[in-house]
């Protein structure tokens, strides 16, 4: 019984991170446009996106390899995992035992690796480009989630996402300066790593400017949805991250008190959408970046992860 | 005293080290002396906690030195300097960015080494406030070395007075008569610097300091 | 604070800045410059008659009765020279006549700064009397206002700031180690409450201190690798800045870092500071004396040579010990008075020949006998020839030395030697040979650099007891 209660719970989350993810897309899009005076596009809209994607034929390349073919479906799959195990409404899933966060990372960093040779596979220049500076920003922001991941499980014990959550929540975790500094770097890594300005424009039709949708413009049809829908569900990965580890307040323990988990999903929810408003307002106050100056800015987010281990090393009460 | 207290100070105090970096990595003068007022504004705030937490009324005066000399009346001249010299470009450091932020990491991992290790008995909130102070002191003294222009050395100079403020506060009951010296200092030195930059630039048309090493040593 | 002595030696300096600087023209301000600094002279000498209780603030013990008449009669024999040397400044233009009433004034100020840097309890309180000294001097040092001398100026302002900075850091954890022992307020920055519960002290801390002391107000002192300020300074601030800078504000600077040592010293578990000054002093000897031979400029040149000097006394401090202490205090009085008696000739040179290039002078001893064999005779006297005092002290360092590292003292001799060759092929230059140059007549007094140079003289052959005793209590305290 208590098994079967269980799987449920893992498959509401897996459920939910499906659908939300999409539906975060829009909302973000609906307050940049409302920022600019704008209508926007409908909240609903990546849905249809999604659905009409779905519909169309795939077009290949002649040159295209089997690896071109498979690689939609395994970013999809890569980044659906990393969605579920982090905790969302409730920690100590069932596959929470999985959930360690270096492992979600570098599920994510595989996937990364996968589409930048998607990009490649095609041979076109665009999709080279893209993937060069995708990786670019890959070797130094993946030391740079390191050293925060580091500096996360020397003050937490643990690099088990549920026991993080579960330390953040209580009161001994205090105010410090290395969660603060991890904070800031996380935040950096998180812009840079979904292809958000200033590192990247996700609404950009200008190839030269690109670096993510520069790699999948070869990509049609079903293939194009699932790459969409992975990339809506990393944003949701790396919010539900950020609120998972800075911001744990209302997730529900290990229980199945229904008062405690609808207090978990709308805490949830709120945050997600907390996160959706400030990532709009951030990205409309900020201009893009030029690609020679994004090394620059993740190399801050790097040295303040470093500072933050550094303090965090050298005296035990930082 | 632990607890939340503790740590509002411990983040005061860090984010005054991160403010340092910050300014170690701009490059462009009129951002780095809005940085430099953020610098002063949260020494004055970090000076103001800890006149609250110790109960040293005098501190408060401290703070309000620095919020107002340093945060205000300082870059707002510095500002209408830099406006008449004509210097709003780029600053050309002696050494890249990315090594003087090494090097700073370098120099902030050996102040908390040299200064926990050296303080091992004392009140602990003291103590890191020192190795903060240190790491400050140490960052200005870097970004001093590392520019090139006369204005960004100042500026270097007063971020360093800045971590010695700190380091003052953070010892706990040391009495007034540093605290005005280091208010004095502030004074004598924006005093010198209105005198010296006006009469760089109208002997050198120019704060470069590498334009005036020509003038260094014997004429060669 | 009663009227006593101590309170005169800060007070007429502070009164006569105030004054100074409201007075205009230069012929009143110069007289009154030197009548303020007899005056000061006079107030010091008194120390020795009657001494007055030392205070929270201020203190006279054997150290700084013999620095702070040292300090009164230099700058009082400066305010003489340069009485004259600035009038003869001010008609070839050199000056502006504007910028009169700024020099006397600072000038006040300096003696004010170092006599408070000298008499001063608190050790906060002695920081900040010689950061103004320091700031002063910064001042005056760019007060002709050419590239030169400004770049001069900046460079001596960065650098003294930075050492002024670090020196503060060291005082902020002096008192962190005084004030678990002490308990806090303006009790545990009191040098005399300090020396007597110095033994209980955080060791670690004390050690943390002192080397930020050292770099500190080492910088001040010219200790290589930090002296790059001194150089320029001396070249191209006024020569009586330049008589001031070598020998006063060094020994000030120095003084301070002799009350730090001797709390060290009293810490038994404290990290002996001897062995830091010693390499500091050797390399600053040895590279001072290099530096000599290829200047060009006259001022520079014995800018380095002070450099040497200073090396040569913070070995001695470092080496420590009775003999040593005292062969370094006695070294301290007889540089500040053959080095300014020395600056003064050169004044007087470069004044006449109207440059301070080497190339350009020569054959002195013909064209202006008087000053001449003067400045052979500081000349001398500063490479530490027999029977002028500097000889007896670097003799007693040798000797002090050879007993314990013989090694240091080969290394020692070496630097002394070769400073020697270095002065005395630069002095062959100026002061034999075919004369070079205009052959004017010396405007200014030669009575200042004769008085120094007759105190050394007699130094060097006799030493009246009093001194004697007084440097050898003080060399015991030294540790």
């Amino acid at each position: 019984m208590a098994v079967i209660r269980d799987f449920a719970f893992q498959g509401t989350q897996m459920l939910l991170v499906l659908l939300l993810s999409p539906l975060l897309t829009g909302f973000v899009r609906k307050v940049k446009a409302r920022l600019l005076r704008r209508q926007g596009p409908p909240l609903l809209q990546p849905y249809r996106d999604l659905i009409r994607l779905m519909r169309k034929d795939v077009v290949l390349a002649d040159n295209a390899s089997w690896l071109f073919r498979v690689i939609p479906y395994f970013i999809f799959a890569a980044t659906w995992i990393a969605a579920s195990l982090v905790p969302t409404f409730q920690s100590g899933l069932l596959f929470s035992w999985s959930a360690d966060l270096i492992a979600i990372i570098a599920v994510l960093g595989s996937a990364r690796f996968f589409l930048a040779l998607a990009g490649l596979d095609v041979g076109t220049s665009f999709g080279g480009i893209g993937s060069s500076r995708e990786v670019m920003i890959a070797s130094l922001a993946e030391p740079a989630m390191l050293m925060i991941v580091f500096t996360l499980a020397l003050i937490a014990g643990s690099t088990q996402l549920s026991t993080m959550a579960a330390f953040m929540n209580s009161p001994e975790v205090g105010l410090r300066v290395s969660l603060g500094l991890g904070l800031i770097a996380l935040i950096i890594v998180a812009i840079a790593e979904n292809a958000r300005i200033p590192v990247d424009n996700p609404a950009t039709h200008l190839e030269l400017t690109m670096v993510h949708e520069a790699m999948v413009l070869e990509y049609s049809g079903r293939h194009l949805a699932l790459i969409e829908l992975a990339a809506a569900l990393k944003l949701l990965v790396y919010l539900s991250l950020i609120a998972c580890l800075f911001a744990p307040w209302g997730m529900s323990p290990p229980t199945a008190e229904p008062r405690l988990l609808i207090i978990g999903v709308a805490a949830y929810v709120a945050k997600l959408a907390v996160g959706g408003v400030l990532l709009a307002v951030f990205e409309t106050a900020i201009a893009k970046m030029r690609v020679f100056r994004v090394p620059g800015f993740l190399g801050a987010a790097l040295m303040l992860a470093l500072l933050a281990t550094l303090l965090r090393f050298v005296s035990r009460s930082f | 005293m632990h607890g939340i207290t503790f740590d509002i100070a411990h983040l005061l105090a860090g984010s005054l080290v991160v403010m340092s970096f910050v300014q170690l990595y701009q490059d462009r003068l009129s951002a780095l002396i809005n940085v430099f007022a953020a610098h002063a504004l949260v020494l004055a705030l970090s000076v103001a906690w800890q006149a609250f937490v110790q109960e040293a009324p005098h501190l408060y005066i401290t703070a309000v030195i620095a919020l107002v000399f340093k945060a205000i009346v300082i870059p707002v001249a510095l500002r209408r300097i830099i406006v008449r010299l004509g210097i709003h470009r780029e600053i050309e450091t002696v050494v890249g960015v990315g090594p003087a932020m090494l090097l700073g990491i370098g120099l902030v991992a050996l102040s908390m080494v040299v200064m926990l290790r050296v303080t091992a008995d004392a009140d602990p909130l003291a103590r890191e406030d020192l190795a903060f102070a240190l790491s400050v002191v140490l960052l200005g003294l870097l970004m001093m070395v590392t520019r090139r222009n006369a204005v960004s050395q100042v500026i270097g100079f007063m971020s360093l007075e800045n971590g010695l403020v700190l380091a003052a506060t953070g010892a706990k009951g040391m009495p007034l008569v540093v605290e005005i010296s280091v208010a004095f200092s502030v004074l004598i030195a924006f005093i010198v610097i209105g005198i010296f930059l006006f009469r760089i630039r109208e002997r050198f048309d120019t704060v470069d300091m590498q334009a005036m090493d020509r003038f260094r040593g014997e004429k060669r | 604070m009663t009227m006593d002595a101590l309170s005169g030696v800060l007070l007429i300096p502070a009164l006569s800045a105030c004054l100074l600087a409201a007075l205009p023209g230069y012929r009143l301000t110069a007289r009154l410059n030197v009548l303020a600094a007899f005056l000061t002279f006079a107030t010091a000498v008194s120390l020795f008659v009657v001494e007055p209780k030392s205070g929270p603030y201020l203190l006279v013990d054997d150290l700084n009765k013999v620095f702070i008449v040292l300090t009164t009669f230099v700058s009082f024999t400066t305010s003489a020279f340069s009485a004259s040397y600035i009038g003869h400044e001010i008609e070839i233009g050199r000056l502006k006549p504007g910028y009169v009433r700024f020099y006397h004034a600072m000038y006040q100020v300096l003696m004010f700064a170092m006599n408070l840097a000298l008499v001063a309890n608190n050790i906060g309180l002695m920081w900040v009397a010689i950061e103004i000294a320091t700031l002063t001097t910064v001042l005056m040092v760019g007060i002709y206002r050419t590239h030169e001398a400004l770049e001069a100026a900046w460079k001596y302002f960065i650098l003294g700031s930075v050492g002024i900075a670090l020196a503060l850091f060291g005082t902020i954890l002096i008192y962190m180690a005084a004030r678990p022992v002490i308990g806090e307020g303006l009790n545990a920055m009191v040098w005399t409450v300090l020396v007597t519960h110095a033994a209980a002290f955080d060791p670690a801390l004390l050690n943390v201190a002192f080397v930020f002391l050292l770099l500190g107000y080492g910088t001040k002192v010219g200790l290589a690798p930090l002296h790059a300020w001194l150089p320029d300074a001396h070249a191209e601030g006024p020569t009586p800045i330049s008589a001031v800078l070598s020998g006063l504000l060094l020994n000030v600077a120095l003084y301070a870092l002799l009350r730090f040592k001797m709390l060290l010293a009293l810490n038994p578990v404290a990290l002996a500071p001897g062995p830091l000054m010693v390499a500091m002093g050797l390399i600053s000897c040895v590279f001072a004396a290099f530096m000599l031979y290829r200047r060009r400029d006259i001022k520079r040149m014995f800018a380095y040579s002070s450099i040497e000097h200073m090396g040569i006394i913070v070995f001695a401090f470092g080496m420590g010990g009775p003999l040593a202490n005292f062969a370094g205090l006695l070294h301290m009085t007889m540089h500040s008075l053959t080095k300014s008696a020395i600056f003064f000739a050169v004044g007087h040179i470069a004044q006449v020949k109207g440059t301070q290039k080497i190339a350009d002078m020569g054959g002195l001893t013909v064209t202006h006998p008087v000053l001449g064999w003067g400045l052979v005779l500081g000349v001398v006297a500063i490479a530490g020839l027999p029977p002028l005092g500097i000889f007896m002290s670097e003799f007693l360092v040798v000797s002090s030395t050879f007993s314990r590292q013989p090694w240091l003292v080969i290394i020692l001799v070496f630097g002394i030697l070769i400073a020697l060759g270095g002065l005395f092929m630069q002095l062959n230059k100026v002061a034999f040979g075919e004369p070079v140059g205009p052959t004017g007549p010396v405007e200014a007094s030669y009575v200042p650099m004769f008085a120094h140079l007759a105190i050394v003289f007699m130094a060097g052959i006799y030493l009246p007891p009093a001194l004697v005793t007084g440097f050898q209590n003080v060399a015991k305290l030294l540790g």
